[in-house]
């Protein structure tokens, strides 16, 4: 036996790294629940209706009632699907969606793990959630799934250029690759966070996160007036779920990172004043992140409540004629700022 | 170090250990009740005429090639804003000249209509 395999100190490590995650995962899976509430009651006021009220008080138990009904429900196997990939799809889906949390910084000094090339392994994570898509799309072997996963594969891709370069920006105000370094790279009140200096930036990633979770107005994946599901046409009861879940904790997985990459994270806006230092409430703290993540995971559903879909020509020009361009030319400015001698 | 990777790794076992449960769950919770019409694709109510997997637009082939290019050069961004402070003017300058040839070959690609989808 190998020496750490006896060593208690390894085995107590490993103990409180599978409780941490524990820790991270089960309230995110009861926020997935309750954002899915949110999003109907959201979307229903919006549209001036009530939204699920009948299971509950005011409906509270809907989500209760919805993962009872999607667990007892048949899962159909198609005769003419890829058995194993058909099952392999929701897991490649569900597992990077998850993944990126464990380097997701709630507070100073409250996370899972610190590593230096956090972002770097974010933007792989939430790359390679396509691939459980267009895994799907091909397993299905049914005409709405395959299509599904084809516009999915060029929709994601297109987006992924311009998510990458707005990336960059935040790089080059922070100097790191880590989260927390990038927000303590933006103390000193709500005047140094990043969304001033790299605004144009902060559009171009917020509309592409919207794409990249294949959200409405960009849900042309799963468009039902189109595609009647997309990718997940041929999937029923638990195998649907994970999928669910796997676009939900995407989507909030993209307002965390808004909040931290562009909003300074934990930081509170009136950090350092005298105002901050008397109410223990205003000063920095995981409240202000979660404040500042609910309002990015409200932003979808008002985005969803707002717009009407686009068409797919529209969102691929929008993607390489617009935002592509932006995002290099301010890349440029910011280049050229930092030479000049603008810290930024 | 190596540390905080463990932790990463083990993280994403247990995401993975949570997709199967809820797969298993379900398995174990529902009843099975297979018949030949439901295990067809679906397509509208129509028997499928022919297979699923068909060609598709080479258009495809074209983004996905103008993406493997543009994201190699994310991947040549990031490590130089990391190290911004480091490269100093020479750097700058070098990235901006590298930037320049990838927009004039950006802009050949949208003046052929590579970039089109109609």
């Amino acid at each position: 036996m190998p020496d750490w395999m006896t060593d208690l100190s390894v085995w107590l490590r490993v103990g409180e790294i599978l409780l941490g995650a524990m820790v991270i995962l089960l309230p995110l899976l009861a926020v997935v629940a309750y954002y899915t509430y949110a999003e109907r009651k959201i979307v229903g006021f919006i549209q001036m209706r009530l939204g699920p009220s009948r299971v509950g008080p005011r409906g509270l138990f809907q989500p209760i009632a919805d993962v009872l009904k999607l667990l007892t429900k048949e899962v159909v196997l198609p005769a003419q699907a890829s058995r194993g990939l058909f099952l392999l799809a929701p897991l490649a889906a569900l597992v990077p969606a998850l993944g990126a949390w464990a380097v997701v910084p709630f507070d100073d000094g409250l996370w899972l793990a610190n590593i230096d090339a956090g972002l770097l392994y974010v933007l792989a994570l939430t790359s390679l959630g396509a691939y459980g898509i267009i895994i799907a799309g091909w397993a299905s072997n049914s005409k709405y799934a395959l299509l599904g996963a084809m516009r999915q594969a060029a929709q994601v891709v297109s987006y992924e250029i311009a998510m990458g370069f707005a990336l960059v920006g935040v790089l080059m105000l922070s100097g790191s690759l880590n989260l927390a370094a990038i927000v303590q790279a933006q103390s000193g009140g709500i005047l140094d966070w990043f969304f001033l200096p790299l605004l144009p930036l902060l559009l171009v990633y917020l509309v592409s996160g919207v794409a990249e979770t294949n959200r409405l107005p960009f849900d042309v994946v799963e468009g039902e007036s189109e595609l009647v599901a997309g990718f997940h046409v041929e999937y029923s009861g638990s195998a649907f779920a994970v999928f669910f879940l796997a676009e939900y904790s995407a989507m909030i997985l993209i307002s965390a990172l808004t909040a931290t990459l562009f909003f300074g994270g934990w930081l509170s806006p009136l950090e350092g004043t005298q105002i901050a230092q008397a109410v223990p409430v205003l000063d920095s703290g995981i409240h202000w992140w979660l404040l500042k993540t609910a309002f990015f995971m409200f932003c979808f559903l008002w985005f969803r409540g707002t717009f009407p879909r686009y068409r797919y020509d529209q969102i691929m020009r929008l993607g390489w004629k617009v935002f592509i361009p932006v995002t290099l030319i301010w890349i440029f400015v910011l280049g050229a700022a930092r030479y000049a001698g603008f810290t930024g | 170090m190596l540390n905080e990777y463990l932790a990463v790794l083990l993280f994403l076992l247990v995401g993975a250990g949570i997709g199967v449960a809820v797969l298993l769950l379900g398995h174990l919770m529902s009843r099975r009740d297979p018949d030949p019409d439901k295990l067809r694709p679906y397509e509208c109510g129509f028997e499928a005429f022919d297979d699923a997997r068909m060609k598709f637009d080479v258009r495809y082939y074209l983004v996905v090639i103008l993406f493997v290019l543009f994201d190699l050069e994310v991947a040549f961004l990031f490590p130089w804003a990391v190290a911004l402070e480091e490269v100093g003017a020479y750097g700058l300058i070098s990235m901006a000249v590298f930037l320049l040839i990838l927009a004039v070959g950006f802009a050949f690609e949208w003046r052929r209509g590579a970039l089109e989808w109609d």
